[in-house]
C-alpha cells in the first residue's frame, strides 16, 4: 500500500514538472533557432525598421510593421469586446433572473469554443465583402474586420472572468448600497465595478494575450500586407501571420527561418509579459476577498 | 486465464508480424501544399491497385519537404520550387542526394474580377501593376477604380514562381494583400471589383476572368508547348535515383492513368 501511494505521489509531480520542462524546452528552442537573427542583422534594425522582404533577392527583415499589425488589430479587437464583455458580464450577474441567466450563459461559453478557423472563415467569406460594399473601399480584408471578428472571439473571456469577479463580490456590499439608497445603476456603477476592478484588469489583459497570439483568424482576414497602417481600413501582418504563413516554405537554417523564429520571441515575450500581470493582478484580487 | 493469454500472445505475434511487413510496405512523403493533391490522389488511387501498400502524405510546404527528405524522415519530398543551393550543401553534408523527379507541370493565371473588361495583359504591365507604377485601372483602358494588387505570401512556391518569372528583381509594393492559399486569392479576386491576382490553373472558376498573358490564353496545351510563360514544374525529391516503391509510385504517376489524376487535380500532364 505504502508503495503504492508513493508511486502514485511521484506519477503526479513528473505529470506537473512535464509543464516545466515543456516550457524551457520551447524556450530553449525558439532562442535558440532566433538568437541569430539578432546577431546578423542587428537588434535595433530588426525591431525598429519596417522592411520586411525576406525572400527577395537582397533579403530585408524589418518587423516594426509586423508588431504594429499585431497591436492595430489586437487594441482594435479589445475596443470591441471590452464593452460587449464586461457589459454582458454585468447583465449576467447582476441584472438578468434566474432562468434568463442560465439561458444565456451557455451561447456565451458556446462562443467560447468555436475554432478560431471557423471565425476566420466567416470574415473572409461574409464580413469582409459586407465592410467592402458597406465602407466603399477596395478590399475588405483590414485591420477594421480583422479587430470586429477578433474582438467577437475575445468577448467570451472577458465576460466569463469578468463575471465571475463581480459573482464573487460580498453581498453585503450591494446590501450596504442599497441600504444607503443608491438604485441599481448606480450599485453597479460605483459599488459593484469599483470592487471588481481588479478582476475585470485581469479578463482584459488576459483577452489581450488572447487576441495578439490568435493566428488562423488573421492569416485569413488581416490582408497580410507588411506595412504600417495610414488608416484602420488598410491591410496588416500581424506577427503571427507572417510566422504561420512562411515558415512551411522557408528553408531551415537561412536567414529568414531564424527571422521567423525572432518574431517568435518577440511574440512570447509579449505573451507572456501579460500572463505575468494577469497572474500579479490575479493575486491581488484574492487578497483584497481574503481568499 | 491461460487460454487467454496465450491468445494474447498470439495475437501481439502476429500483429508485429504485420507491421514489421507492413514496413517494407510503407511510403512516407511530406512538403508542398500545392504538389499535395497530386501526392494525395495518386495515393489513393495506387493503395487501391496495391492494398498491401501504406502510403502517407502530410503538407507543410516545400521547404519542410526538402528539410524531411535531408533528415531522411521522407521516402518523397514535394516541392513546387528546384532545391536552393543551400539546400543542396545541407542535404549532402547529411549524405543525402537530392534528386529531382518532375512529375507535372502548373501554370500561374493572371485573374481578375469577372465585371474587368480587359483582356490580356503583357509581363511588363503586370510588373507594373504589381510594384506599384501602374495603380489604377484607367491606366490600361479600364474604369476609373483603384487597382488591389493580391499576392501570394513571399514564402510560397507560387509567389517564388511570379517574383522569377514577373518581377525580376524587383519587389511587390507594400500594401500588396498578400494570402495565404490559391483559394484565398481566387475567393478574393472574386468578391473585389478592383482586384488582380494570380493562382494556379486548377484554381481557375466561372467567378473570375483569366487573362490572356502576351497573347497566349493559359491552358494544358499552352503550358506544355511552352507558348504560356507563367509555368513551372512540380516535383518530387528522392534520395538518389527512386528506387524500390518510390520508383513503383512515382512510375505510376508518371503513367497515363496517373496523368489523368494529375489532370483531374487541376495541373497540366507533362504531355
Amino acid at each position: 500500500m505504502k508503495f503504492k501511494e508513493s508511486a502514485f505521489k511521484y506519477i503526479a509531480l513528473f505529470a506537473a514538472l512535464c509543464s516545466v520542462i515543456f516550457l524551457f524546452g520551447i524556450i530553449v528552442s525558439i532562442f535558440k533557432e532566433g538568437y541569430p537573427i539578432f546577431k546578423i542583422y542587428g537588434v535595433i534594425k530588426f525591431l525598429f525598421t519596417t522592411s520586411w522582404h525576406p525572400t527577395h533577392d537582397e533579403p530585408t527583415f524589418g518587423i516594426a510593421a509586423l508588431i504594429i499589425g499585431s497591436f492595430v488589430v489586437t487594441i482594435g479587437s479589445l475596443i470591441v469586446a471590452i464593452p460587449l464583455g464586461v457589459g454582458s458580464a454585468i447583465f449576467l450577474s447582476e441584472i438578468a433572473g434566474f432562468k434568463t441567466r442560465e439561458l444565456l450563459k451557455p451561447f456565451v461559453e458556446l462562443l467560447a469554443g468555436i475554432p478560431s478557423v471557423i471565425y476566420g472563415l466567416f470574415g473572409m467569406a461574409f464580413l469582409a465583402p459586407f465592410v467592402m460594399r458597406l465602407f466603399n473601399l477596395s478590399t475588405g480584408l483590414n485591420a477594421f474586420t480583422t479587430s470586429i471578428i477578433l474582438g467577437i472571439m475575445v468577448v467570451p473571456i472577458i465576460a466569463s472572468i469578468s463575471e465571475d469577479a463581480i459573482s464573487s463580490i460580498p453581498k453585503e456590499l450591494r446590501e450596504a448600497s442599497y441600504a444607503l439608497g443608491a438604485n441599481k445603476w448606480e450599485t453597479i456603477y460605483k459599488v459593484i465595478l469599483p470592487a471588481a476592478k481588479s478582476g475585470i484588469i485581469a479578463s482584459i489583459i488576459l483577452g489581450f494575450g488572447r487576441a495578439i497570439g490568435e493566428t488562423m483568424l488573421v492569416l485569413m482576414v488581416a490582408g497580410g500586407s507588411a506595412i504600417i497602417p495610414k488608416t484602420i481600413f488598410s491591410p496588416v501582418r500581424p506577427m503571427t501571420a507572417a510566422i504561420a504563413a512562411e515558415m512551411g516554405e522557408t528553408v531551415v537554417g537561412s536567414e529568414h527561418y531564424h527571422a521567423l523564429f525572432g518574431i517568435a520571441i518577440v511574440l512570447f515575450i509579449l505573451t507572456f509579459a501579460s500572463n505575468l500581470i494577469t497572474e500579479s493582478v490575479k493575486r491581488k484580487v484574492m487578497r483584497e476577498h481574503n481568499l | 486465464m491461460k487460454n487467454f493469454l496465450k491468445l494474447l500472445v498470439v495475437g501481439l505475434v502476429v500483429l508485429t508480424v504485420t507491421n514489421l511487413f507492413a514496413a517494407k510496405n510503407s511510403l512516407t512523403m511530406a512538403g508542398s501544399t500545392t504538389v499535395l493533391p497530386i501526392a494525395q490522389k495518386c495515393a489513393e488511387a495506387f493503395m487501391d491497385i496495391n492494398p498491401k501498400v501504406n502510403i502517407s502524405v502530410r503538407g507543410g510546404g516545400s521547404g519542410v519537404g526538402i528539410a524531411s527528405l535531408t533528415a531522411k524522415s521522407v521516402d518523397i519530398g514535394l516541392s513546387s520550387r528546384p532545391i536552393k543551393d543551400k539546400e543542396l550543401a545541407t542535404a549532402k553534408q547529411k549524405g543525402v542526394n537530392a534528386v529531382a523527379n518532375i512529375v507535372a507541370l502548373d501554370g500561374l493565371a493572371i485573374i481578375v474580377h469577372a465585371q474587368n473588361p480587359l483582356n490580356e495583359i503583357t509581363i511588363k504591365t503586370l510588373k507594373d501593376i504589381y510594384t506599384g507604377k501602374i495603380t489604377n485601372w484607367k491606366a490600361l483602358g479600364g474604369p476609373d477604380r483603384e487597382i488591389v494588387v493580391v499576392s501570394r505570401d513571399v514564402a510560397s512556391g507560387t509567389f517564388e514562381v511570379f517574383k522569377e518569372k514577373v518581377l525580376g528583381g524587383d519587389k511587390t509594393k507594400d500594401d500588396a494583400l498578400m494570402l495565404a492559399s490559391n483559394k484565398a486569392v481566387a475567393s478574393t479576386v472574386q468578391e473585389t471589383p478592383g482586384a488582380i491576382g494570380y493562382v494556379g490553373l486548377g484554381y481557375l472558376s466561372e467567378g473570375v476572368k483569366a487573362l490572356k498573358v502576351e497573347g497566349v490564353m493559359p491552358s494544358n496545351k499552352t503550358v506544355q508547348d511552352g507558348s504560356y510563360k507563367l509555368a513551372r514544374p512540380l516535383y518530387f525529391y528522392t534520395n538518389g535515383a527512386p528506387k524500390g516503391l518510390a520508383k513503383e509510385f512515382i512510375d505510376f504517376v508518371l503513367s497515363s492513368s496517373g496523368q489523368k489524376l494529375v489532370n483531374e487535380t487541376g495541373y497540366v500532364p507533362l504531355k
